[in-house]
């Protein structure tokens, strides 16, 4: 099961008249999906999960989200860092390699 | 005396955030400044900063989180801003600073001298050249207005001592007058959790350009705001201030070009050619940055002979209101522009230097030499 | 399913941090405890860039990305305009690295703290300018190699003690921490959120890219910096009162640590025994300055 979550849009400006007077932000970074990035992904085995919500404290990239009470791979986003497989207690958490 | 009309500009401005580090000869201004916030005549917060880079630094978050804010420097204080200058004028901030104009060190100088303000006229802030007590206190308020209005940094520039300190009459506005011509800051953008932004983050090669436009295209409508706001100001204040002051130019001869007090002392110059017959004008540039250029071709182009007085050198080429001068009337007019460096270093600029920069000039066609240096020891 | 920190983020998804990052974990959990009433002032930085170019941010709160050296000098302005405009509640932090708080900012934030201006300043430390590409900072630890510390001229220096410094101001709260410990953080964050004046908070954050490891062994690295006693966690009040956070049960060797990163991979033993023992000298003087307040308040593992 993958998270959905709302997604931002890729900003163009076809004048300078349609771009904010100073170098402010007007959109999210959302719109970039870095699950691009990774080689490997995570893949969680809910039978042996405990929820305990480690996984999901210590990604950097708020790419595991608690659904029903299990956590969640959110893969438009995960880089593959490992982070939540490494620290798992019950080691429940596979990395897995990228399908082509 | 000057720097207290720069303490007093900032009072009536209501200004709410200070932040500055004293030098001289600017320290009045924050000493008074300090006394007004303590005895609540001054409803802002004055941030002691332990250098003038900090004073900038905190200036700018200040007036990103939409507060109207005011410092105060010199020569070596200036030039530690640099950075921060650049990045007030590419935020889009309007913050004013009164700057003391004093000559760059080494050695050690607290005398006049405009080379360290004029080192800064590429970083993008409105520059106001100022000859007297009045007019420093006028402009601080009409660098707000204008400011203000389009997002831009302004500076309000004296000369060490002969203004600075010097005492003059002034005439301090009433709060209420000043009230009714400048409004509170209603910022464009400002930091704020309710719509929170991102302000200065990385900008590519596919923006950076378009903001930039943006800044100088709202700079090259300030001259024409400046003259229409010295306007309003005339009639709620009785005085007229604008970006130019021109004295005695329809019929001249020969026309000098100044700034700052120089440009005071050259009135009274012209006076004194006048009586012994000689046709001399004076054409004072107050609004420096962003060039005037409408105002210099109309006037010099018309000139028979135009003679710039500097009192700083950009070192390697020549004076800088020279330069530019020279370089507005480029094509438009075949007047003959002399130039001249006086002054350096506080070197005194007295109605005899005037009399010797028209006399060089009315016996010449055209300059000798590039630079002409008057009251050096050659 | 009982977490130990809120659920609600303000960081989104989409930066650009490398895999594995430490220093964007400090800043999902500052978040969490302080808030949407929150602005942000990033000097030159690895967060500069992680939040995204313009016209984009990555986090929920409003960002003030200033010049390098004035973190806390562009915080102290940012907070008086603030409360000029009439906003008293929102908390300003200064969000800045090791470079730019040890090195080129800190005079701004000598300065700020000796005002005791009401900021939090917050330095993520990944122990060099990793954001320019890895060079040495005065964070970076003795036997350190970087990209102008090559192995033949390794960083030959001791860390910069910086929470001595910070002490010596006399704030009224510094707290050292770790993101392998987010309760931790947590909980020092929301104390801190309370107490007006400079609060300093140096907070270890594991670089893979500049450390040369695992991106999956991030968390398990600034643990293990905690349990060698390397960066240990504890509170400073006013200059002089040190709490101990943790005491580790078993002191664990410092080659354990060393050993996951490959910026130590040239050391020699002789070397790593000089490390060992700088961090047990370093441990025991702390134990000595928190003899007067371990009896009140301390935790072990």
């Amino acid at each position: 099961m993958t998270a959905k979550r709302k997604r931002a849009e890729k900003i163009f400006f076809n004048s300078e008249k349609e771009m904010p007077l100073a170098p402010m932000s007007i959109g999210s970074m959302s719109f970039n999906l870095t699950g691009a990035w990774r080689n490997i992904r995570p893949v969680i085995d809910l039978n042996n999960c405990i929820q305990c919500g480690i996984c999901w404290k210590f990604c950097p990239d708020t790419s595991i989200l608690i659904e029903n009470e299990f956590p969640v791979v959110d893969y438009d986003y995960c880089k593959g860092c490992g982070l939540c497989a490494e620290e798992c207690p019950t080691k429940c958490i596979t990395m897995v390699e990228e399908i082509k | 005396m000057g720097n207290h009309s720069l303490s007093y500009g900032a009072m009536l401005s209501r200004a709410q955030v200070i932040s500055a580090y004293p030098i001289t000869p600017q320290t009045q201004v924050v000493e008074l400044l300090s006394e007004m916030c303590a005895n609540k005549v001054l409803d802002a917060q004055f941030i002691k900063v332990e250098s003038e880079h900090s004073a900038m630094a905190s200036l700018i978050g200040a007036a990103l989180a939409g507060a109207r804010t005011f410092t105060a420097t010199s020569a070596q204080g200036l030039a530690l801003m640099h950075e921060l200058l650049h990045w007030a004028s590419g935020a889009r901030l309007p913050i004013v600073m009164g700057n003391i104009n004093r000559a760059m060190a080494p050695g050690w100088s607290i005398w006049s001298d405009q080379n360290d303000s004029l080192s800064q006229r590429d970083t993008g802030w409105i520059q106001f050249y100022c000859a007297n007590n009045q007019e420093v206190l006028d402009s601080v308020i009409q660098a707000y207005k204008v400011a203000e209005r389009f997002s831009v940094p302004a500076m309000v520039i004296l000369d060490a001592f002969t203004l600075s300190h010097t005492y003059e009459v002034v005439d301090v506005p009433d709060q209420s007058l000043v009230d009714a011509y400048l409004p509170p800051f209603q910022p464009a953008f400002r930091l704020t959790p309710d719509e929170p932004h991102a302000f200065g983050g990385l900008t590519s090669p596919d923006h950076y350009f378009e903001l930039r436009y943006k800044l100088q295209k709202d700079m090259e409508k300030v001259p024409e705001a400046v003259e229409a706001t010295g306007q309003e100001y005339e009639k709620i204040f009785g005085r007229y201030l604008g970006a130019v002051d021109a004295y005695q130019v329809e019929d001249a001869e020969i026309i000098l070009v100044t700034s700052g007090t120089a440009g005071s002392t050259a009135r009274v110059a012209v006076d004194l050619l006048r009586q012994k017959g000689i046709k001399a004008g004076n054409f004072r540039i107050r609004l420096f940055r962003p060039f005037p250029f409408a105002l210099v071709r109309q006037i010099l182009s018309r000139a028979k002979k135009v003679a710039v007085v500097d009192r700083n050198i950009s070192y390697g080429y020549h004076g800088i209101f020279y330069q530019e001068v020279k370089s507005a009337l480029y094509g438009l007019s075949s007047v003959p522009v002399f130039g001249f460096i006086a002054g350096l270093g506080g070197r005194d600029i007295t109605p005899e230097t005037f009399e010797a920069i028209v006399n060089y000039t009315l016996n010449k066609n055209q300059p000798a030499e590039e630079i002409i240096w008057i009251g050096v020891k050659q | 399913m009982k977490l130990s920190l809120p659920l609600d983020e303000y960081m989104n998804p989409g930066h650009l941090a490398c895999q594995g990052c430490g220093a964007t974990l400090v800043m999902r959990y500052v978040l969490k405890a302080l808030g949407q009433k929150t602005v942000l002032c990033i000097p030159a930085c690895c967060w500069s860039v992680i939040d995204g170019p313009f016209p984009y941010s990555c986090l929920d709160v409003p960002i003030f990305h200033c010049a390098f050296e004035t973190a806390a000098a562009s915080a102290s302005g940012v907070k008086a305009g603030l409360e000029m405009v009439g906003d008293k509640e929102t908390t300003v932090v200064a969000w800045a690295g090791d470079g730019g708080t040890f090195d080129i900012g800190l005079q701004a934030l000598s300065g700020a703290a000796e005002r005791n201006d009401d900021i939090i300043y917050v330095c993520y430390d990944n122990e060099a300018y990793m954001n320019t590409g890895i060079q040495r900072s005065s964070a970076t630890p003795y036997g350190a190699w970087t990209t102008t510390t090559p192995v033949k001229h390794f960083k030959d220096q001791p860390k910069k003690d910086i929470v001595a410094i910070m002490a010596a101001h006399r704030i009224p709260y510094i707290a050292t921490a770790s993101v392998a410990y987010p309760e931790d953080l947590y909980k020092k964050m929301k104390k801190a959120k309370e107490i007006k004046g400079t609060r300093f908070f140096h907070i270890y954050a594991p670089c893979p890219t500049g450390w040369k490891s695992r991106p999956e062994d991030t968390v398990k690295l600034a643990r293990l910096a905690v349990q060698t006693c390397h960066f240990p966690l504890f509170e400073v009040e006013n200059g002089e009162h040190y709490i101990l956070s943790i005491k580790p049960r078993e002191k664990k060797p410092m080659v354990e640590y060393l050993r996951l990163q490959g910026r130590f991979h040239h050391l020699t033993e002789k070397e790593i025994q000089l490390i060992q023992k700088e961090v047990d000298y370093n441990w025991s003087r702390l134990l000595r300055l928190c003899g007067q307040a371990v009896a009140q308040s301390s935790a072990s593992e």
